[in-house]
C-alpha cells in the first residue's frame, strides 16, 4: 500500500496537469502546471532522489514556469481570454485517446511483479552523478550545453524585433 | 511502502493526461503544457525504474537520474524555443490558435 504522502504528492501531481489544461484563463493553467512540475520533485524526494527533486524545482518551476507566465502575460489582449471552444467530436475523440493509452499502461504494468519491488535499491548520492557527468558522460554534457546556447541564440533571434520593419 | 508499480500507474496517467491535450487543444500554450507533461511523465519513469531496480552489470546505480538531469536540461532549451515561436506567431497573426497558423501551408 501506498504512504498518504505519495498519495497526496500523486492527487497534486494529477489535478495540476488536469487544470493546467482545462483552467479557463490560461495564466491560471499556468500555474496549475507549475503544481503538477512541484508534485512531481515532491515524487523525486520520495524516490530518494533529492538531487533531481532540487534541480527539477530549480529549473521548471524557478525557470520554465516563470517564462511561460511571462510569456502568457507579454502576449495577453482581449481576445485571448475568450478562447475557442474545442469541437465536442475531437474532444471526445482525445479523452478516449487519453483514457485509453493510461488504461493500456496501467494493464500492461499490473500484470508485471512490479508491485512487488518496494525497496529503493540504488541510494545514489551527488557524487556518483557528478562521477557519471564528469567522466563516461562528458561528451553528453558537452553537447547539452551546445545545444542550449543554440536554442538561447534561435530564440534571440526569432523574437528580435526588427527596428526598420516596425517603422513602416 | 511505495512499490514501483505505484509510481510507474501515476506517469501512465501523466502520459494519458498529455495525450488528450495534445489531441483537444488548439492553443499553442495548452501545447507546450500537453508536451511538458508528458517530459515529466517520462522522467518520472526513468528515476522510479533506476531507483527501484538493480543496476545491470558494468553500469553505474545512478544512471537514471543522470538522464533525468539531461532530459530536464533539454526540456528548458525546448520550451524557451517553443516560447520564442509563440511571441512571433501572436506578433504576425495576433493569434495562437495553431489551426490558423497557415502561412506555409502550400
Amino acid at each position: 500500500m501506498a504512504d498518504a504522502i505519495f498519495i497526496a504528492m500523486a492527487v497534486v501531481t494529477v489535478g495540476g496537469a488536469i487544470f493546467a489544461l482545462e483552467a479557463k484563463e490560461i495564466v491560471y493553467g499556468a500555474i496549475g502546471l507549475a503544481g503538477s512540475l512541484f508534485g512531481i520533485a515532491a515524487l523525486f524526494f520520495l524516490l530518494d532522489a533529492p538531487y533531481v527533486a532540487v534541480f527539477q524545482i530549480t529549473v521548471y518551476i524557478g525557470a520554465i514556469a516563470v517564462l511561460i507566465l511571462f510569456t502568457v502575460m507579454l502576449v495577453r489582449q482581449e481576445n485571448w481570454a475568450k478562447e475557442l471552444p474545442t469541437r465536442s467530436l475531437s474532444k471526445l475523440a482525445g479523452i478516449l485517446t487519453g483514457i485509453a493509452i493510461a488504461v493500456a499502461f496501467a494493464f500492461a504494468v499490473s500484470s508485471t511483479n512490479l508491485a512487488g519491488d518496494t525497496v529503493i535499491q540504488n541510494v545514489a548520492g551527488f557524487q556518483q552523478i557528478g562521477q557519471l557527468i564528469s567522466t563516461g558522460y562528458s561528451p553528453v554534457l558537452e553537447v547539452l550545453a551546445l545545444v542550449l546556447g543554440a536554442a538561447v541564440i534561435g530564440a534571440l533571434t526569432l523574437s528580435r524585433v526588427d527596428r526598420e520593419e516596425e517603422k513602416q | 511502502m511505495n512499490s514501483l508499480s505505484d509510481f510507474v500507474l501515476v506517469s501512465a496517467v501523466l502520459f494519458g493526461i498529455g495525450i488528450y491535450g495534445l489531441v483537444t487543444k488548439r492553443n499553442a500554450l495548452r501545447l507546450l503544457f500537453a508536451v511538458e507533461i508528458m517530459i515529466n511523465a517520462a522522467n518520472l519513469n526513468f528515476v522510479a525504474f533506476g531507483q527501484y531496480m538493480p543496476p545491470p552489470a558494468g553500469s553505474q546505480a545512478a544512471l537514471g537520474q543522470t538522464f533525468v538531469l539531461f532530459s530536464i536540461a533539454l526540456a528548458a532549451a525546448e520550451a524557451a524555443v517553443i516560447l520564442a515561436i509563440v511571441v512571433v506567431a501572436y506578433r504576425l497573426h495576433h493569434d495562437v490558435d495553431v489551426s490558423e497558423l497557415d502561412t506555409l501551408e502550400g
